[in-house]
C-alpha cells in the first residue's frame, strides 16, 4: 500500500534590481529576505548539522564539501516562517521552500503564498533602494541566456521501493508531463535546436538521465538520497524537472498527477513499458513541439506522441483508482487528466486559460496579431518574462488572473491564510506552532528538527522524522498545556 | 479595425476559447452550425455570432490595451539586461 503522497516545492526566483549599474544579486537577495518582517522568527538559525545534499539515492556518498555557514551568515540568509516555510537564499537567488502539505489543493495554496511573501518582501526592500531603482521578481526558470535556476519538488516515497523502479517507471512520465505542466518559453537556449517557442522552460537544460548534480549537467531524475525524515522508512523524491507555474489549475496539475503516478509506482501498478530511446533528447523534441503531435521514439522501436504516453499513464491510473482506496483528490484528478489530454489531442488553444504555456502563449499569438510584431520581437521577449513578475499590478498572468480569464483552484482567502498559517495535517503545524508560540527560544530549526535555547541549559533538540506526525490533532493539548518553551520541553520528555 | 485573412468563424472560435469561456462556446457552435458566415446570406444565427465576435474582438482589444501599458518600457534594453546566475 502506497504511503501518503507528503510533498511541497522549492521555488527558486529570478531576481534584478532595475536601473542599477551595479546591481549585485546576492546582497539584494539577503536585502529581500531580511525585508520580510515576522517577529518571531528574526534570530534562528537554520540547522545545517541535519543536512546531507550529497548522499545518493543509489547507494553511495559522494564526495564534496558540505555549505555550513557561520552563525551571523546564517542568519542573514535564513528565515523559518511561522507558517512553517523556510524563506532564503540559495547562491544568487531567493527561494522559498513551502511547508510539507498532503494534497495537491493545499500545495497550491502554500506555493500562492509564498508568492505574496516574496512580493511582501520585494515592496518593503524598495523603501530602501536609492530612488530610480527597482527591484523586480520574477518567477520563472530562466534569462533566456542560458542560466536557469530551479523550481524543485518534493515527495515522500517509501524506502521499499527501489530507486529502479522509480527510475523506470517514472522516466517517461516526467519527458511528457511538461504537456500540460510547461510554463511556455520563447525562443530556445543552451545549443538546443532553434524553435519560436516551447512548453517547458526547463527542458533546454536537461543533458543527462539520472545525476545528483542539480547546477551543471542537470538530469531528469534527480538522485538526491536525503529524506529529511526517518532514513530506514522514507526516502524523498527530489525532482528538479519541473517549471516555476504561475497558473493554479497547472500546479495541482504538476503535483498532483505526479503524487498520484508515485503512488502507482509504490503499489506496483504501473506495468507497462513507456521507455524512450533517448530520454533528454526526447524532453526537448516534446517541448519544441506546440502542436504536441510530434512521435518520438520509444525504447521498443515504436514511435509515441506525449499525448499517447501520457494516457497508457491514465489508463493504468484509472485501473488503480478502481481497486482500491485512494486519497479522494486523486479521482478528480484523473477526470481532469482525460479532460485535459483530450482538449490538447483536438487542440491545445482550448486549455488557453488553464495551462501556463498555453495561457502565455494565447496572450503572445493576440500581441502579436494586434501589434503586427513575430516572435524575435523584443516586446515578445518582455512579455515572456513579464508573465512571471510578482508585482500584482504589472504581472500578466495576475492582470490575466483579475479579468477572470484563468482557471482557478483556492481561494484569495485561502491563500492570504497559509501566508500566516501552517497546514495542519503534516509536522509543519508543530514547526510553525513552535516559533509562533516560542520563537524568542527556538535556537535551530531544519525540516525534521527543531532545537531550543533556554536559558543557561544545553540546546534541546526535539527531532521530527514523521512527516506526518506534529500535526494539529497531535499537538494541539500539549500546546495548550506548554505556556513557555521551557513547559514545551518538560512535556516532551513526560 | 484590422483586416483579418481568416475566416470570422474561426476568429471567434479562437477568442472564445482565450477568454476561457466553455459556455459560450458551446452556444457559438450551436448559433453558427448551419453556416452562412462565410461571407454568404447571415441567418439569426449568424448575425447572433457576428455581434458576439465583435463583442469579443473589444474584449481582446482591451485586453491587449492594458497589456500595453503595463509592459516594461524600453524591452529591448530590459531583455537584454535580465540576466541571472545559474542556480539549483
Amino acid at each position: 500500500m502506497a504511503i501518503p503522497k507528503v510533498m511541497g516545492t522549492e521555488i527558486e526566483y529570478g531576481i534584478t534590481v532595475k536601473n542599477d549599474r551595479d546591481f549585485d544579486p546576492i546582497s539584494s537577495c539577503v536585502l529581500l529576505v531580511n525585508s520580510y518582517r515576522e517577529e518571531s522568527t528574526a534570530k534562528i538559525l537554520w540547522d545545517y548539522d541535519q543536512e546531507n545534499p550529497l548522499a545518493d539515492a543509489r547507494g553511495f556518498q559522494v564526495e564534496g564539501e558540505k555549505y555550513t555557514p557561520n552563525q551571523q551568515e546564517n542568519i542573514a540568509r535564513n528565515k523559518t516562517l511561522a507558517n512553517g516555510a523556510r524563506y532564503y537564499v540559495d547562491h544568487a537567488h531567493p527561494e522559498y521552500s513551502c511547508p510539507e502539505v498532503t494534497n495537491a489543493r493545499d500545495l497550491v495554496i502554500h506555493e500562492k503564498a509564498g508568492e505574496r511573501i516574496v512580493e511582501q518582501s520585494r515592496r518593503e526592500a524598495n523603501r530602501v533602494l536609492p530612488p530610480g531603482t527597482q527591484m523586480l521578481i520574477y518567477k520563472n526558470n530562466s534569462d533566456r541566456k542560458g542560466n536557469s535556476y530551479g523550481s524543485h519538488e518534493n515527495y515522500l516515497m517509501d524506502r521499499r521501493t527501489s530507486f529502479k523502479q522509480i527510475v523506470e517507471h517514472l522516466m517517461p512520465f516526467f519527458v511528457t508531463r511538461q504537456i500540460y505542466s510547461g510554463a511556455g518559453k520563447v525562443g530556445s537556449e543552451n545549443r538546443a535546436h532553434p524553435c519560436e517557442y516551447q512548453l517547458s522552460q526547463r527542458a533546454d537544460f536537461f543533458e543527462t538521465e539520472v545525476a545528483l548534480d542539480t547546477m551543471v549537467k542537470r538530469p531528469i531524475i534527480n538522485t538526491r538520497d536525503e529524506p529529511h525524515a526517518d532514513r530506514e522508512k522514507y526516502r524523498r523524491l527530489h525532482v528538479i524537472v519541473g517549471d516555476a507555474n504561475m497558473s493554479e489549475f497547472t500546479i495541482w496539475l504538476r503535483n498532483g498527477l505526479t503524487a498520484l503516478v508515485l503512488a502507482m509506482i509504490e503499489d506496483g501498478a504501473v506495468d507497462r513499458d513507456l521507455s524512450f530511446r533517448d530520454p533528454v533528447r526526447a524532453i526537448k523534441e516534446i517541448s519544441h513541439d506546440a502542436t504536441c503531435r510530434r512521435e518520438v521514439e520509444m525504447q521498443n522501436g515504436r514511435r509515441r506522441t506525449a499525448i499517447q504516453v501520457q494516457q497508457e499513464y491514465l489508463d493504468m491510473a484509472r485501473r488503480y483508482v478502481a481497486t482500491r482506496e485512494v486519497a479522494p483528490e486523486f479521482k478528480d484528478l484523473i477526470l481532469e487528466w482525460e479532460r485535459v489530454l483530450g482538449a490538447l489531442e483536438r487542440d491545445p488553444m482550448e486549455l488557453s486559460g488553464e495551462i501556463d504555456w498555453i495561457i502565455k502563449r494565447a496572450l503572445i499569438e493576440a500581441f502579436m496579431e494586434r501589434k503586427g510584431v513575430d516572435w524575435g520581437s523584443p516586446q515578445v521577449q518582455m512579455l515572456d518574462l513579464q508573465y512571471h513578475d510578482l508585482r500584482p499590478d504589472k504581472g500578466l498572468y495576475y492582470v490575466l488572473e483579475r479579468q477572470g480569464r484563468v482557471k482557478r483552484v483556492v481561494t484569495d482567502e485561502e491563500i492570504e491564510r497559509a501566508v500566516l498559517h501552517p497546514p495542519e495535517d503534516t509536522r509543519a503545524y508543530f514547526r510553525g506552532g513552535c516559533l509562533r508560540r516560542y520563537g524568542a527560544q527556538v535556537f535551530g530549526v531544519n525540516w525534521d528538527s527543531i532545537s531550543f535555547g533556554i536559558g543557561d541549559e544545553p540546546i534541546k533538540r526535539v527531532m521530527m522524522v514523521e512527516p506526518l506526525k506534529g500535526s494539529k490533532q497531535h499537538v494541539e493539548e500539549l500546546f495548550n498545556s506548554s505556556p513557555t518553551a521551557a513547559e514545551l520541553v518538560r512535556n516532551l520528555r513526560s | 479595425m484590422q483586416i483579418h485573412s481568416r475566416s470570422p468563424r474561426r476568429e471567434v472560435e479562437e477568442k472564445l476559447r482565450f477568454l476561457g469561456a466553455a459556455e459560450s462556446q458551446q452556444q457559438q457552435k450551436k448559433g453558427g452550425g448551419d453556416g452562412g458566415d462565410d461571407g454568404g446570406e447571415k441567418g439569426a444565427g449568424g448575425q447572433k455570432l457576428a455581434k458576439k465576435g465583435e463583442e469579443l474582438k473589444e474584449e481582446m482589444d482591451s485586453l491587449i490595451d492594458e497589456i500595453d501599458e503595463v509592459l516594461e518600457e524600453n524591452a529591448e534594453e530590459f531583455v537584454k539586461n535580465y540576466v541571472q546566475r545559474g542556480g539549483q
